[in-house]
């Protein structure tokens, strides 16, 4: 079943994305990639899945893949640079 | 432990922490450590000397404090601390301004020399946050780098010696 979630992106990905936020349907992770693949440009998807990006959904890391529910908020996260 | 976690824009006071954490502690108190990060005006990291004029911090609302609670949980489970405290600046900084503050009690200085450096170790892996440089050469994200990935590592390899 397919999902309606809002998709983040945060600092270089949110750059190279063009907006923090895209609204969109899928079931899951390759879902989301199939529909964000259809409305994004060849160059930002790779830059979404560069090894090093992180998916966070719901703010949990994302360890395995997982079903999506409506209203799941499923952020890009390039590698942190805190402190 | 006490604890505090606070991601803020303004800029912060240590002695206001510190004298807090004092007041809110009796006698078994006995030892503070304070930390405190700045921005330097120097990108040594990527071996691009250009001037910084400005760093813009980006956090993520919500998982950024999470994720520092979770280095908080870590550290409680090494450490005997009566209080451990956070304070996190993000938006936009300029060169000397104070970015970070780590404050540790406890009643033996040890415990919060180590747990300081430990927190502020996790802060830069495995806080959620985002530093973007303004050069005279043009703007920035910072790439997230190896030696702070080593030292984080290395808490890992005492762990395991355990």
């Amino acid at each position: 079943m397919s999902a309606a979630v809002t998709v983040k992106f945060f600092a270089s990905l949110r750059e190279e994305i063009g907006h923090g936020e895209m609204h969109l349907h899928a079931s899951g992770v390759a879902d989301l990639m199939q529909a964000l693949a259809r409305q994004l440009e060849p160059e930002q998807m790779s830059a979404l899945q560069q090894e090093n990006v992180r998916i966070a959904v719901n703010q949990d890391l994302m360890q395995s893949d997982v079903d999506f529910y409506d209203g799941d908020e499923v952020a890009f996260l390039p590698p942190v640079t805190g402190g | 432990m006490r604890r505090s976690v606070l991601i803020c824009e303004h800029d912060f006071s240590v002695d206001a922490e510190y004298q807090a954490m004092r007041a809110h502690h009796g006698a078994d108190l006995g030892a503070i450590v304070t930390f405190v990060g700045l921005v330097r005006d120097r990108n040594t990291t990527t071996g691009d000397l250009s001037d910084v004029s400005s760093l813009t911090l980006e956090h993520y609302p919500g998982m950024t404090e999470s994720s520092i609670e979770g280095i908080l949980d870590k550290t409680e489970q090494r450490w005997p601390l009566l209080e451990a405290r956070v304070i996190h600046r993000v938006g936009t900084m300029r060169p000397s301004e104070q970015i970070v503050l780590v404050a540790v009690a406890s009643a033996h200085r040890d415990a919060s020399f180590a747990a300081a450096e430990f927190i502020m170790d996790y802060l830069k892996t495995d806080a959620v946050f985002w530093k973007k440089e303004q050069t005279s050469q043009g703007q920035h994200w910072v790439q997230s780098s190896n030696a702070d990935h080593l030292r984080a590592e290395h808490w890992r390899k005492v762990d395991q010696q355990d």
